[in-house]
C-alpha cells in the first residue's frame, strides 16, 4: 500500500537526460584545490634545494670544494679563517656512532618486547609513553644532557681526563634515546606485519618464545628493521639542540675524542646562524655549504630507508 | 515497428519521446527475441573488461520494466561485474570498461556525455554486506535527496515515505536520530533499500543483498522486493538459486568459461521466465546447476 | 582426579606423559625476556629522571610570574623574570602554523589518498616527495626559511615567516597521519554514496572526512605538538633576540618558549638556570594536555566501531 503511495508522488521519469544537470565546474574546481595542496611539498622541495643550491655556488667561488672537503680546521667566525668541513664531519659521525650504539638496543628490545612478548593491554599502556618520548622537544633533551647527565659522568668517570663541561658524549647518550621511539616504532611494525602463520608454524615446532622472536619474526623483518636504524641515523645526524647544547662549539681541528667538546654540522649552522654574519660574505654563505652537505646525506640516508621498507611491503603485503 | 512508439512512457515529454523512439528501433530484434514487452535497460552483445582481461563476454539480456530479473550462476561468472555495469559503479575501478551497448530507455549509458552520477542516481544499489553511513538512521535517508539536489519540500515526510516503502518505518520511527549502526543487520539492509528508495530511481540492483543475513530478515527483504516491483525494476544477483526462483520474474544464468588461452571469461548461457529456467531449463548446464550438480 | 587415582593406584606414568610435566627452565629464555623489559625501563627511567628533574630544579620558579612577567634584562632582576613574550609568541606562531598547515595538509592528503590516479607518475612523484619530505632535518627548513621566506620573499624574522616554516616542516606529519585516517574508512561507505548518485567530492566531504575525524585530529595535534617543541630552525629566524614585548601582530618579531629556554640554559646565573627548569616543565606541561586531547579522541573513536 505504503509503496504505490509513495510511487504516486514520484515525479515522472525523464529518462533520456542523463547527462550532466548544471555543470559541475565546481567538483573540477575542488579537484585542481586539491592538487595545488598536494604539490605544496614539492615547492618545499624545490625551495629547499633554491635555497641551498646558490649560497653554497657561491661558497665554492671563494674556497676550493678541495679544501672544503679535506681541511682539517673549520673555523668562519676567527680572524683567521678556514673552511675545512673535517672537523664537523668527525664530530657528526662520532655522535651518530655512539648515539646509534645506544638506540639500535635499545630500539630493537623495546620493539621485540612489544611485538612479541607484552600482551595487549600492556603494549597499549607502553605505546603512548614512547610516543611521549618521541614528543619530548629536543632542547629539553639538550638542557638535561648538559645539566643533569654531563657532572654524573664527570663525578663517576674513572680516568684522569674528566669530560669537558659541553661533550660529544652526554649529547650522544641523549641523543641515543631520543631517537629509541623512532626505531622502536618502525621495527614494532616491521615485526607486527610479519605473517602470523610464520610465528604459528614455529611454535607448532615446540620453538620457545624466544626462539620465534630471534629466528623466525626477526629475521623476516629484517629489511624493515634496517629500515628503522637507518631512519634513527638520518634523525641523528640532522638533529641540532641536543649537539648545539651540550655537544660543544670547537671546530678549528678534527676530535675522534667524544669526551671533549666539538661542534658537529647541525651545531655549526645553528651557532653561526643566530649571530648576525653580514649577507653575501663567506662565513654566511658557509652555512649554507655546510646545510647542503647535511642535506645530502640524510637525503641519501632516507632513499636507502624508503627503499629497504618498500622491500619489505613488497614480501609481505 | 511503429508500435515501438507506445513503449514510451506516456508521462514522457514529446522531444524524449521521438528519441526513445529512434533508439529502440535499433534493439527490436533484441527484445522481440526475448518476447519483451517494456524493457527498461537492454544490454546487447556486453564485453566487460579489467584492464585486458575480459571478465564478462557477449551478454545481451533485456530487462523489463517493474520485474525482477535474477542473475545467477557459480561464483567467478562475473553476475557482480555485469550488475556493476549497470550503474556504472565500475567506473570506479581504473581499467575497467565495457564494450557493446547497455541501453537505458534505448540511451546508451557508455556514450560520451552521459554522467555516471546522474546514471547511478535513476539506477540505484544495493550491496551484498549492509553498508549505511555510520550517521543517524534520519541522516542516511536524507543523505541521497540532499546531494543529488532533489526538490523536497518536507525531509521528513520523504523519510517517513523512504522507512514505510522499506517496511523499516514502523521499527524505527521512534529512534530516527539514533545511529544506524545499532540496527540489525536486516534492518540495516532495509534502511540502504530505504535510502535508495528515497532518491526516487527507476531501477534498484540488488548484489546478492541477503547473503549476509539470517533466514527470518532474509525473508522480511524477500517480501519487500515483491512490494517494490509495484514501482521499481528490480535486478538482483543471488548465488542462492532458491531465492531466484522465489522472487525473479525472468531468470539469467551465467557460467564462467575457460577459452583456449586458459582465461576465464563470465559468459551467458540461458535467459529466460524463472519458472521455465526453473522447470524445463534448454540448456543442460543450467539444467546441472539448478540441480546441484556444480556450482 | 579420577585420572590421579587410577596412576596412583596402578602406580605408572607413561614416559611422554611424565615429560609434559617436566618444567624446564629455560634460563636463556628468561634472561631475554628479561633483558627486552630492561630496554624499554632505561627508556622510560630517562623519561622519568628528566622529567623529575627538571620538576626539583624549576620548583622554585613554577608560580604564576613565569606567565605574568616579562624576561628582565637585569642581572639584579633575574629572579623577577618571567616567559610570558616566549608565552604569547609560541601561541601566536602555532595558531598561524594551525591556520596555514592543516587545511593544506589535508587538503594534500584527499587529494592523494581519494584523487590521485597511481598509475600517473606525477601523482607517485607527489608521494615520493612528500615521504622524503618528512626525512629532512629541521634546521635545513630554516635555511629555507632565511634564504627564502625571509630574504627572497621579504618577511623577513617576523612571526609570519616562523609561521609558515614551520607549517612546511609539520605539513609531511599532516599529510601521512590523515590519509591513514582516510585510509581506515571502508570502501563501502564510498560506494554505498556513489550508488545514490553522489559525486565524488560529496561522498569525500559529507561521509569520508566526517568518518576519518578522529584519526585526523589525532594527527592534526600531534603535528602542532611538533611544530610547539620545534626550536632549531627557529634560531636561523631571529627568535633567539631578547624580547621584552607580546607580539603585535603577524609581521612582529618574536619569541618561542624552547627558544627561550634555549637562551636561559646557555646563560650562567644560575636563577636563570632555574627558569630554563621551570619554562621546560611550562613546555611540557603543554605537549602533554595536547597529547593527552590526542588520546582521549582516539580511544573514544575506537570504542564507536
Amino acid at each position: 500500500m505504503s509503496v504505490t503511495e509513495l510511487g504516486s508522488r514520484a515525479p515522472a521519469p525523464q529518462p533520456m537526460r542523463l547527462g550532466r544537470r548544471g555543470n559541475r565546474a565546481g567538483e573540477r574546481g575542488v579537484e585542481v584545490l586539491l592538487f595545488i595542496a598536494a604539490t605544496v611539498g614539492v615547492l618545499t622541495t624545490v625551495g629547499i634545494i633554491i635555497a641551498l643550491v646558490f649560497p653554497t655556488i657561491d661558497f665554492f667561488g671563494d674556497v676550493s670544494i678541495v679544501e672544503f672537503l679535506t681541511g682539517d680546521s673549520w673555523t668562519p667566525l676567527f680572524a683567521d679563517k678556514e673552511y675545512g668541513v673535517l672537523p664537523l664531519l668527525v664530530a657528526t659521525l662520532v655522535v651518530t656512532a655512539i648515539a646509534t650504539l645506544i638506540a639500535v638496543p635499545l630500539g630493537l628490545g623495546a620493539a621485540i618486547y612489544l611485538a612479541e612478548y607484552a600482551r595487549p593491554k600492556v603494549r597499549s599502556a607502553l605505546k603512548p609513553m614512547l610516543e611521549v618520548l618521541a614528543g619530548i622537544p629536543t632542547v629539553v633533551y639538550g638542557f638535561f644532557a648538559l645539566v643533569a647527565i654531563g657532572p654524573l659522568i664527570r663525578d663517576y668517570w674513572p680516568g684522569g681526563d674528566k669530560p669537558s663541561f659541553q661533550n660529544l658524549l652526554i649529547a650522544s647518550i641523549a641523543m641515543g634515546i631520543m631517537i629509541v621511539p623512532t626505531v622502536a616504532s618502525l621495527a614494532e611494525d616491521a615485526m607486527t606485519a610479519v605473517p602470523r602463520s610464520l610465528r604459528q608454524g614455529a611454535f607448532a615446532l615446540a620453538s620457545s618464545r624466544m626462539q620465534v622472536a630471534t629466528r623466525v619474526v626477526f629475521p623476516a623483518a629484517l629489511s624493515g628493521i634496517v629500515a628503522a636504524i637507518v631512519l634513527g641515523i638520518s634523525r641523528a645526524i640532522g638533529e641540532t639542540m641536543i649537539v648545539t647544547i651540550a655537544g660543544g662549539l670547537i671546530s678549528d681541528r678534527v676530535l675522534f675524542n667524544p669526551i671533549e667538546g666539538s661542534a658537529t654540522m647541525t651545531a655549526f649552522i645553528a651557532s653561526a646562524g643566530q649571530g648576525d654574519l653580514p649577507l653575501g660574505t663567506v662565513e654566511y654563505k658557509s652555512i649554507f655549504a655546510v646545510g647542503a652537505l647535511l642535506f645530502i646525506i640524510t637525503f641519501a640516508l632516507n632513499i636507502v630507508s624508503f627503499r629497504l621498507v618498500r622491500r619489505f611491503r613488497e614480501v609481505y603485503e | 515497428m511503429s508500435e515501438t512508439t507506445t513503449i514510451a512512457p506516456p508521462d514522457l515529454d514529446r522531444r524524449s519521446g521521438v528519441k526513445i523512439t529512434a533508439r529502440q528501433e535499433q534493439s527490436t530484434p533484441a527484445s522481440d527475441r526475448n518476447g519483451g514487452v517494456d524493457p527498461i535497460i537492454e544490454l546487447q552483445d556486453v564485453d566487460i573488461y579489467y584492464g585486458s582481461y575480459r571478465a564478462v563476454r557477449g551478454v545481451s539480456i533485456p530487462i523489463e520494466r517493474r520485474e525482477i530479473t535474477a542473475m545467477i550462476g557459480p561464483s567467478g561468472c562475473g553476475k557482480s561485474t555485469l550488475l556493476r555495469s549497470l550503474n556504472r559503479m565500475n567506473d570506479l575501478i581504473i581499467g575497467a570498461r565495457v564494450t557493446g551497448r547497455i541501453t537505458f530507455h534505448g540511451q546508451d549509458l557508455y556514450e560520451a556525455g552521459v554522467d555516471p552520477i546522474e546514471v547511478r542516481r535513476r539506477i540505484g544499489m544495493v550491496f551484498q554486506q549492509p553498508n549505511p553511513f555510520p550517521k543517524s538512521i534520519y541522516d542516511n535517508i536524507s543523505y541521497g535527496p540532499k546531494v543529488t539536489g532533489m526538490k523536497v519540500s518536507n525531509m521528513d515526510d520523504l523519510v517517513e515515505e523512504a522507512l514505510t516503502g522499506a517496511a523499516l518505518w514502523g521499527e524505527v520511527k521512534d529512534k530516527l536520530k539514533t545511529s544506524a549502526l545499532a540496527l540489525s543487520g536486516g534492518q540495516q539492509q532495509r534502511l540502504c533499500i530505504a535510502r535508495t528508495i528515497a532518491v526516487k530511481p527507476e531501477v534498484i540492483l540488488m548484489d546478492e543483498p541477503c547473503s549476509a543475513l539470517d533466514p527470518i530478515a532474509t525473508a522480511k527483504i524477500e517480501d519487500l522486493m515483491a512490494q517494490l516491483t509495484k514501482q521499481y525494476t528490480i535486478v538482483i544477483v543471488t548465488h542462492n538459486m532458491q531465492q531466484a526462483a522465489r522472487v525473479s520474474d525472468k531468470t539469467a544464468f551465467l557460467t564462467a568459461e575457460v577459452d583456449k588461452d586458459g582465461q576465464r571469461h563470465g559468459v551467458l548461457i540461458e535467459f529466460d521466465d524463472t519458472n521455465k529456467i526453473f522447470s524445463a531449463p534448454s540448456n543442460e548446464l543450467t539444467e546441472a546447476y539448478i540441480s546441484g550438480r556444480f556450482g | 582426579m579420577a585420572i590421579d587415582t587410577s596412576r596412583a593406584e596402578t602406580g605408572y606414568v607413561h614416559p611422554s606423559a611424565a615429560a609434559l610435566k617436566r618444567r624446564r627452565i629455560r634460563l636463556g629464555d628468561t634472561l631475554f625476556r628479561l633483558a627486552l623489559q630492561f630496554c624499554l625501563f632505561v627508556a622510560f627511567a630517562f623519561l622519568a629522571s628528566l622529567i623529575i628533574y627538571v620538576l626539583i630544579a624549576g620548583w622554585n620558579r613554577l608560580d604564576l610570574r613565569l606567565v605574568t612577567n616579562m624576561p628582565s634584562g637585569l642581572a639584579s632582576r633575574a629572579d623577577e623574570s618571567g616567559l610570558q613574550s616566549a608565552l604569547t609568541g609560541t601561541l601566536w606562531v602555532i595558531t598561524l602554523t594551525a591556520l596555514m598547515c592543516l587545511p593544506t595538509g589535508i587538503a594534500a592528503a584527499i587529494y592523494l589518498e581519494e584523487y590521485a590516479d597511481n598509475t600517473r607518475w606525477y601523482n607517485r612523484f607527489l608521494e615520493l616527495n612528500i615521504q622524503n619530505l618528512a626525512g629532512v632535518p629541521s634546521i635545513v627548513f630554516g635555511i629555507l626559511g632565511l634564504g627564502i621566506i625571509a630574504r627572497v620573499f621579504g618577511l623577513g624574522f617576523t612571526i609570519i615567516t616562523a609561521a609558515i616554516v614551520l607549517s612546511l616542516l609539520v605539513l609531511p606529519v599532516v599529510i601521512i597521519a590523515t590519509r591513514e585516517a582516510l585510509r581506515a574508512v571502508p570502501p563501502s561507505i564510498r560506494l554505498g554514496s556513489y550508488a545514490l548518485g553522489a559525486t565524488k567530492w560529496q561522498t569525500v566531504r559529507r561521509q569520508v572526512l566526517p568518518a576519518a575525524t578522529s584519526g585526523t585530529a589525532t594527527g592534526a595535534i600531534l603535528a602542532l605538538s611538533r611544530a610547539i617543541g620545534e626550536a632549531a630552525p627557529l634560531i636561523l629566524l631571529g627568535a633567539v633576540t631578547f624580547v621584552r614585548f607580546n607580539p603585535e601582530g603577524i609581521s612582529s618579531r618574536y619569541t618561542v618558549l624552547p627558544i627561550a629556554i634555549f637562551n636561559l640554559i646557555k646563560s650562567p646565573q644560575a636563577e636563570l638556570q632555574e627558569l630554563a627548569s621551570a619554562g621546560i616543565v611550562l613546555l611540557l606541561i603543554i605537549l602533554l594536555l595536547m597529547n593527552s586531547i590526542a588520546i582521549v579522541i582516539r580511544n573514544r573513536a575506537g570504542k564507536i566501531r
